[in-house]
């Protein structure tokens, strides 16, 4: 019988030969009808990080979030997730990887026939998970969001920001590894987006979930990295000072490419004439 | 409106051949694969089936009274009125009751599974299932094509049946024939390969209805009237291959059966 091969060259490994890194993208390159949208991009998402992805519209955020996840495969690099190699997976084999990450999408995606209780157990019910446990979770799930009243509604019901809770709660029913959030606060008001993001800091604090953001809201990524989920309060407050590391990142686009991979701090002295411009 | 240089169109035209190929490849071997949504099923079945009953019972009614109308005028003159059922029988059972059975349901179903699929594909949910670990030709596609291609076959039988009703109250009222002699033509007039002919044939329709919604809704794109373009084009590829489909698959089977 021959030897199973071992994936070549892939991320370094801890000693229980778990990769360290949640998300790795080596050289990674897609280009859509002709256009260049990722020339050669690399970086890592450490287990337990947020790294923020921002950029202007069109420089290939929510597209990173779409190949880590093997909706679209790469033209060239690797992209490896909790150790699988998803750019070189079947689209079979992806199937079981994605049950351990979460997404949620730009316009939430909720399925508009079911009702959000269907929508937020769609995974369990798939997994063939018991009825009883499948209503304990899913009731768990939209507590943590705020909406355990809107069970039987339909998403058509529902306003926009309460739509991407529920989308919320659906990434988090099944407590993913890894979590991606396409911009989550686009087209909402301040409040609801401080909601929102408050909801995300709280997984992130609580659950410690590594996650990836997509945002156009350069001051929602930097509530991230300012702010931790007190459960003591059961809400979100600013670090100010307190000895608490947020492990939130930022990686900054353009063109294609990535021009930045850093801390907030670090962002925030950037000497780049385009990062000052962009975060002014 | 855009041209398209014909190399352009050629590539086009064959990787959506290539991709509906695959697509139905896929739709069918996933009949013998885990997990199989049988409630999925049932519930197409149920739109497909039941939901498509009253159009083509009228279908086969008055095509089969129309066949019986046209077909006596002509018998007339050759002095063989009595044989209208032995016309109608053959030509509802072998062609019209397949064809216009898939016709009807290309109509109402094609364009139904390219309009919901393709509002899933536009709003993300397409992507959403697969994000969720669900394989959507499995939950999806599928389910429609084996309920539409067995409904399609049952809603041939009761088109048949409706267009030999339509063609015997024609025959009974208009042109005043023997009832006993009507349904004993129509019946002993019909050999074991008519019977077979009509009865693949749906199998086949069926099959190509399902796969050509679904191919087009999940490849639509372009938001609500991307939606409505791979609707129209759906019914018109669908209606157009059932014709195409139906002339060889008669060519060949009348071949094989001599």
């Amino acid at each position: 019988m021959p030897a199973p091969v071992a994936p070549a060259e892939s991320p370094a490994r801890t000693t229980d030969g778990q990769p360290q890194s949640a998300i790795v993208f080596e050289q990674v390159s897609i280009s859509f009808e002709g256009n260049m949208v990722l020339d050669g991009i690399s970086f890592s998402l450490e287990r337990g990080e947020t790294k923020a992805l921002l950029g202007v519209a069109g420089s290939g955020k929510s597209t990173i979030l779409k190949l880590t996840m093997g909706l679209v495969k790469p033209d060239h690099g690797n992209i490896w997730v909790l150790g699988q190699e998803v750019s070189a997976m079947k689209e079979e084999d992806l199937f079981e990887l994605r049950r351990k990450l979460g997404m949620v999408f730009q316009e939430s995606a909720l399925f508009d026939s079911l009702t959000v209780r269907d929508n937020v157990a769609y995974r369990l019910i798939e997994e063939g998970v018991p009825e009883d446990k499948i209503q304990k979770r899913v009731e768990e799930a939209l507590r943590f969001v705020e909406l355990e009243h809107t069970l039987n509604m339909y998403p058509g019901e529902l306003s926009g920001g309460m739509r991407r809770r529920v989308a919320i709660a659906r990434a988090i029913v099944d407590q993913p590894e890894i979590l991606l959030y396409d911009s989550p606060t686009g087209g909402l008001d301040p409040v609801t987006s401080t909601t929102i993001i408050e909801l995300i800091v709280k997984q992130r604090d609580v659950y410690h979930t590594s996650s990836l953001l997509v945002s156009h809201r350069l001051q929602d990524a930097f509530t991230m990295a300012t702010h931790y989920f007190d459960r003591g309060k059961n809400r979100m407050v600013p670090v100010n000072g307190a000895p608490i590391d947020t492990r939130t990142s930022f990686l900054v686009l353009r063109d294609g490419k990535v021009i930045f991979d850093g801390s907030a701090h670090e962002l925030g002295t950037s000497r780049d004439e385009y990062i000052r411009e962009y975060i002014s | 409106m855009e041209l398209i240089s014909p190399t352009e169109w050629a590539k086009d035209l064959v990787l959506a051949i290539q991709e509906w190929t695959y697509l139905a490849a896929r739709s069918i071997g996933n009949i013998f694969r885990h997990p199989r949504y049988v409630s999925d099923t049932l519930q197409q079945a149920d739109l497909i089936g039941v939901g498509s009953l009253p159009i083509v019972v009228l279908t086969g009614f008055f095509t089969g009274g129309v066949l019986a109308l046209n077909a006596a005028r002509t018998l007339e003159q050759y002095g063989s009125l009595s044989l209208t059922g032995q016309l109608v029988s053959i030509s509802m059972v072998r062609e019209l009751g397949p064809t216009l059975a898939g016709l009807m349901v290309a109509g109402r179903n094609a364009s139904g599974m390219a309009s919901e699929l393709g509002s899933m594909k536009v709003t993300e949910q397409i992507d959403a299932m697969r994000a969720l670990g669900t394989d959507p030709s499995k939950k999806l596609v599928t389910p429609r094509v084996v309920a539409t291609i067995i409904m399609l076959f049952f809603l041939t039988i009761i088109c048949d049946f409706f267009g030999l009703t339509g063609g015997f109250a024609v025959s009974q009222l208009g042109l005043h024939l023997d009832a006993h002699q009507y349904w004993n033509n129509a019946y002993q007039t019909l050999e074991f390969g008519d019977v077979i002919i009509g009865l693949i044939k749906p199998l086949l329709f069926g099959f190509l209805v399902a796969t050509i919604g679904c191919y087009y809704g999940l490849t639509s794109r372009g938001g609500t009237q991307g939606v409505g373009r791979a609707t129209t084009q759906a019914v018109v590829a669908a209606s157009i291959l059932i014709l195409a489909v139906n002339y060889f698959t008669s060519q060949l089977l009348l071949y094989l059966l001599k």
